[in-house]
């Protein structure tokens, strides 16, 4: 099913948390609705649920309106960011909740339920837990369930509220990456919040940057990572150094660029300076553990560069601390012009 | 063996406080119950105990108690309800009454309420039209019993409500629930603990319950007598002994409620995940 938004308001008393916001999810695509705290998230999933309303605006589920809808007719499966388990029920008994609350009419029987609690329980790969009591999980494990109960009433849309956000990384991995699988294997329309850039781009179809409230691009991964739509997007999807513009070159008519944005693995290190917008640099700090080597470097003038390359290329240069070394942008991520 | 790694210094001398204090202060006066009583024969307890006024003195404190205690449980959770889940105006005034009971020395309360209840009274009086009389009856000493125990539930109630999760009621919604189903499978067991607590409560201080009780009880023997004021009549006669031997008997009965209800929380907190 898909979801679309349009034109949503929500203030909290004087405070906007979402201004104006539009959004399409087509039918079985997975989302990324990424920002950073604060900047709406929850509340926008909230209101998709139903469980908030919103100022102004307009939310259709496949074509339909849903606002006349209360959120237990609306059929979204809602994973909560602190998991919200029902703690005094085993987790057999979570799972099977939203079939035991369906009316007299729709509720499977209590073999059925069995089943399909059984189900649910071998897909999210917990069936040895049916008879714990959530306290008695760990936070991954918690997790899963609570995506094994949404997902019990077989519902067209998944919303997860940071469902890997209080999990350590090795976990958040694994569990990302079985998102994915599970994402591939059942289809359903998935919005999933994340303040972490990585994982949105990792596991997502299509990214939403959201900031203060606003979208402020909505993309593929590739296209938010290489074409940012803004300064922001560009500062939280990755790591990126400023060059101020040397140049008084115009580029276009009556403008020209005071500000260079640059990833740190686009910039050439040289011992001489290579071109107008070439910056000379001291090496401040090299950390050589992992893959690539990051260096951290500062200029004359205080500014602080990060520059990352390959060990090879490392060694090739024969860098050390404390050099004194030329930064040139090899490819320019973002311009700002000044008129 | 039972030291755990604490952050507060002096384990020792903090157990050898508590134990000294609470012999102090409770173990040795009501061991000096004990041996008063023991000072008589079994017969003669027996016969101060089974006699037909300590008996109706007995049956009607502990129902009108046990009575005052549901009634609390009920209405106490309502305003608990209130209280913790919607702001309004006044609320802190609402919050401010609730303690009423707790403030206002026992006398007051009973002169109060008399004359609230009694045939004349602004309450009273149109209760006796319907034919029902409150003051001088059991009904008034039930609803004197009643004020003076809810705080009792509202403030043990109040905090869980306020801990407990809204997005619980979010989660249980999202899953298809009505509100009927979110209070019954989701908030009710996750308050019963809360509930038998906020019970005994109001319930042991209704049974020791003696200044508010006697102006609108009437005090008739055997029919509107409540135990805690035998007692007071007994040693007024001197009859130390007889009192003592009314208020094991008490001790005795409350103090295995207090188990039982001990034992109903034990249970109910550990289905919840607490215990
Ligand atoms: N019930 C509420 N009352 C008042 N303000 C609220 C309420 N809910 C959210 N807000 C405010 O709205 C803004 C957006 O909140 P929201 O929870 O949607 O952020 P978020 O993007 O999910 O952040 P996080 O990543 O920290 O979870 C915040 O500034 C928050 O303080
Ligand atoms: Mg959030």
């Amino acid at each position: 099913m898909s979801i679309e938004v349009k034109a949503i308001d929500k203030t909290f008393g004087t405070f906007k948390a979402l201004d104006q916001v539009s959004l399409k999810v087509a039918t079985g695509e997975l989302v990324a609705l990424l920002g950073p705290s604060g900047s709406g998230k929850t509340t926008l999933l909230r209101i998709i649920a139903g469980l908030e309303t919103a100022d102004c605006g307009e939310i259709f589920f496949h074509g339909d309106d849903a606002r006349g809808k209360m959120t237990k007719d609306r059929n979204v499966g809602f994973v909560f960011q602190h998991y919200a388990l029902f703690r005094h029920m085993t987790v057999f008994e979570n799972i099977a909740f939203g079939l035991r609350v369906k009316p007299k009419a729709l509720r499977p029987s209590e073999k059925q339920i069995k089943e399909k609690v059984h189900e649910l329980l071998k897909l999210v790969q917990l069936e040895w837990v049916a008879s714990r009591f959530p306290s008695q999980l760990s936070g991954g494990q918690r997790q899963r369930i609570a995506l094994a109960r949404a997902l019990a009433i077989e519902p067209k849309i998944l919303l997860l509220d940071e469902p890997f956000g209080s999990l350590d990384a090795q976990v958040r991995k694994e569990l990302r990456q079985w998102l994915r699988r599970f994402h591939d294997h059942l289809h359903i329309t998935t919005l999933f919040v994340t303040h972490d850039q990585e994982e949105a781009l990792e596991v997502a179809d299509k990214i939403v940057v959201m900031n203060k409230g606003k979208i402020e691009q909505v993309g593929s991964p590739e296209d938010v990572y290489h074409n940012p739509a803004s300064v922001f997007v560009l500062n939280f999807l990755g790591n990126v150094n400023i060059f101020h513009a040397r140049s008084s070159a115009e580029h276009k008519s009556g403008e020209k660029p005071a500000k260079m944005y640059v990833r740190p693995h686009q910039l050439i290190v040289s011992r001489s300076p290579l071109s107008e917008n070439s910056v000379k640099v001291v090496l401040t700090f090299v950390n050589l553990a992992g893959s690539i080597v990051k260096i951290d470097a500062q200029s004359q003038k205080g500014e602080i560069f990060q520059v990352e390359m390959s060990q090879e290329e490392y060694r090739a240069l024969k860098l050390t601390k404390s050099d004194e070394v030329f930064l040139t942008p090899k490819n320019i991520a973002f311009s700002e012009y000044e008129i | 063996m039972f030291k755990h790694k604490s952050t507060l210094p002096g384990f020792r001398i903090s157990l050898g406080y508590t134990i000294f204090y609470l012999g102090l202060i409770v173990l040795i006066p009501l061991s000096m119950l004990f041996i008063k009583t023991s000072s008589m024969g079994l017969k003669e307890i027996w016969m101060v105990v089974s006699h037909p006024r300590t008996l109706a003195a007995y049956r009607l404190s502990f129902t009108a108690s046990f009575i005052a205690g549901l009634v609390n449980v009920v209405f106490g959770f309502l305003i608990a309800w209130v209280l913790s889940r919607y702001s309004f105006p006044g609320k802190k005034l609402i919050d401010a009454m609730v303690d009423f009971p707790f403030a206002l020395p026992t006398a007051v309360t009973g002169i109060a309420l008399t004359s609230l209840y009694s045939q004349n009274g602004w309450v009273g009086q149109y209760l006796y039209q319907f034919g029902i009389q409150s003051a001088y009856n059991p009904l008034g000493i039930t609803i004197a019993l009643i004020f003076i125990g809810l705080p009792f539930v509202v403030r043990t109630v109040e905090p869980v409500l306020q801990e407990l999760d809204p997005e619980l009621e979010d989660a249980a919604a999202s899953l298809g629930a009505d509100r009927w189903q979110i209070f019954i499978k989701i908030f009710f067991p996750n308050l019963i603990p809360a509930l038998i607590t906020g019970f005994t409560l109001a319930f042991a201080r209704a049974i020791g319950e003696y200044g508010s009780v006697i102006f609108i009880a009437g005090n008739i023997p055997g029919k509107t007598e409540i135990a805690p004021l035998l007692i007071m009549t007994k040693l007024e006669q001197f009859d130390y002994t007889g009192a003592t031997a009314i208020a094991v008997v008490m001790l005795l009965i409350s103090f295995a409620l207090l188990a039982l209800t001990n034992f109903l929380q034990w249970v109910s907190s550990k289905r919840i995940g607490m215990g």
